[in-house]
């Protein structure tokens, strides 16, 4: 009992998500509970505007809670400084970098800075750590093309590792598979999962492909209608959760493959 | 990797060195070159005189350009990253028609205001003064704007707008001064670089001394800007705070060599992507150095086409870098891959 606490990286207590102004406060959801464990692939997947977003500026810090708490190693997120949890936590967003005319190395390099020297220089440590974050994501061949050379798909990879390279304990990806086509939807999400076992990082996406992600998550959040539920996939397929994700009238939820059917 | 840059490093600062020497040996006056190392090194010149223009003339002038070369292409990198967009400079951000606001008021306000003021006021370190109140007070209305505003691109455009204002209380002003005030004002906005006695000299290098020492501080933070505001932030970055000293070193920069010099135009904007387009990197580390020696260098180049060597005649310093930095970015835009940053 007391090792499988120590194993959480992230748990949120009655967490309650949304935007308060000085009037009124719009609850997206509440009575969140969830446990994100060490080595664990974790998807978070709903439909468009129920809160997925929302629910991730929260957790990453970028906004405040409406009551409840993250925490992040046992310690809450607003105790932390901001170079402090960016050595517990990296991020890949779905925002464009603003300098495609960085070379992959250097991209993949600036995920060091939290722990680099007034100037940015690289010790030898950084640079081993970012030689294995290349290796880990399989873009050696990429390392020193320009940014803006790179497909899509290619662009992502480095990304991750990026985030690698930042070597914290939770990694958070925002829709990683957007704009990518179905091979390389597969690829990054099995990339993901294979990174979590090999380096016990948790890491924790967004995503629309719920097909994959039951197929390759060790847990599942799914968001619906102000309610948050999280388990693995095959268990919330028996509770019949992703039944009411999407209003009943043209896909249809397929038990036995996991996967949704266009209604004929 | 680094040694390739080391060598570029190399090439420019001699490149740097020899434009200097340049510059001081050419001028209205023809004075051989030996005379010239005579007199900087104090050995005795055949002609007195030489050895004057050389020491108060030429010397402090082919300075002054390396610092208003250097510290307008730095204040132009440090825009361009800040604000993510390669059109960014000093004078898109306002800090320049601020400056000329300030000028435009002390000149040609004194026709509106009256004779005494305009005896009184119209004096060199006037000029400095009401230049260095514009920047920095259009400066500070930017600074207001951008704690309430988040977004950068919005900052950018209020910026321009700040100029549009400013460039209309121009047009006013002139309006209703006189003929001689007009005149004062334009030979101001040509800009010039051999007014500044050494006196002026020294307080100019400690501005921008300071200003260059809070852009070396804010390289990391460049740097990490290249990913965008939100990486930056994941990264650990205090946005707020780095923005702050950006600002406030660009406006030193961009600021007191407007007010020294008067508005010289495309440098700040042409030499960071001629740096990017030479040294092929992003990185500010080497962006930084990079962009002081060619800024000097281009700054010297064009100071020396100028002076017309051996004419009596002197071009304005801001037509000649507008003749070659408006080729310059207009080359770089029709090149494959464009401005990139």
């Amino acid at each position: 009992m007391k090792k499988e606490t120590t194993n959480i990286i992230l748990k949120t207590e009655d967490l309650s998500i949304g935007y308060a102004s000085k009037k009124t406060e719009t609850v997206v959801a509440s009575n969140i509970n969830i446990e994100l464990k060490k080595g664990e692939l974790i998807g978070l997947v709903g439909a468009n505007g129920i809160g997925k977003s929302t629910l991730l500026r929260t957790l990453t810090n970028v906004q405040k809670p409406l009551s409840g708490a993250v925490f992040i190693n046992k310690k809450s997120i607003q105790d932390y400084n901001p170079l402090d949890l960016a050595k517990v936590l990296s991020l890949v967003l779905t925002e464009k970098i603003a300098s495609k005319n960085l070379s992959v190395f250097e991209l993949i390099a600036l995920g060091r800075q939290p722990y680099t020297n007034w100037v940015g220089n690289l010790s030898e440590l950084d640079t081993s750590i970012i030689n294995k974050a290349i290796l880990q994501t399989n873009i050696k061949d990429l390392q020193h093309k320009k940014c803006f050379e790179l497909s899509d798909g290619q662009l992502q990879k480095v990304m991750i590792a990026r985030a690698l390279a930042q070597d914290t304990d939770l990694i958070i990806l925002d829709e990683p598979t957007s704009h990518l086509d179905m091979y390389h939807k597969a690829y990054i999400l099995k990339l993901l999962q294979k990174l979590s076992k090999d380096t016990g990082k948790t890491i924790l996406f967004s995503s629309h492909e719920i097909d994959l992600a039951i197929q390759l998550c060790d847990t599942m959040i799914v968001m619906n209608a102000g309610t948050v539920v999280s388990n693995q996939p095959c268990k919330l397929i028996q509770q019949g959760v992703f039944e009411s994700l999407f209003p009943k009238d043209l896909i249809n939820f397929d038990k036995d493959t996991g996967s949704f059917r266009v209604k004929k | 990797m680094s040694k390739t840059y080391k060598y570029s490093f190399l090439a420019l600062t001699l490149i740097l060195v020899l434009c200097f020497f340049m510059n001081i040996s050419l001028g209205s006056v023809s004075i051989p070159f030996k005379a010239v190392f005579n007199s900087l090194l104090n050995n005795g010149v055949a002609q007195e005189s030489w050895q004057h223009i050389i020491l108060n003339y030429r010397l402090p002038k082919a300075i002054t350009a390396i610092i208003v070369g250097s510290g307008l292409g730095i204040s132009g990198l440090l825009m361009q990253t800040l604000f993510r967009n390669p059109l960014a400079g000093p004078f898109v951000l306002g800090i320049s028609s601020g400056a000329s606001l300030g000028v435009a008021l002390v000149i040609l306000g004194s026709g509106v205001f009256g004779g005494v003021f305009a005896s009184f006021f119209v004096t060199k370190w006037s000029i400095v003064i009401a230049a260095s109140l514009g920047s920095f007070l259009v400066l500070l209305s930017v600074l207001i704007v951008s704690t309430r505003v988040r977004d950068t691109m919005a900052i950018l455009i209020i910026g321009l707008m700040f100029a549009s204002i400013t460039a209309a209380i121009v047009s006013v002003l002139s309006y209703f001064g006189s003929a001689q005030q007009l005149q004062q004002y334009v030979f101001w906005g040509f800009g010039s670089l051999g007014n500044l006695s050494w006196s002026d000299l020294v307080i100019f290098l400690i501005i921008y001394l300071i200003g260059l020492l809070a852009s070396v501080f804010s390289i990391k933070a460049l740097n990490t800007l290249l990913l965008g505001e939100n990486y930056a932030k994941s990264l650990g970055l205090n946005i707020k705070r780095s923005r702050l000293i950006i600002i406030i070193a660009t406006s030193l920069l961009a600021g007191t060599i407007t007010a020294f010099t008067g508005p010289i135009a495309f440098i700040g904007l042409a030499i960071p992507h001629l740096t990017r387009q030479i040294f092929n990197s992003s990185n500010h580390k080497i962006l930084l150095p990079a962009v002081f020696l060619l800024g000097g260098i281009v700054m010297l180049i064009c100071d020396s086409i100028s002076q017309l060597p051996n004419s009596d005649y002197t071009l304005p310093i801001n037509a000649i870098t507008a003749l070659i930095g408006a080729p310059v970015v207009i080359w770089l835009l029709v090149r494959k891959r464009g401005m990139v940053f």
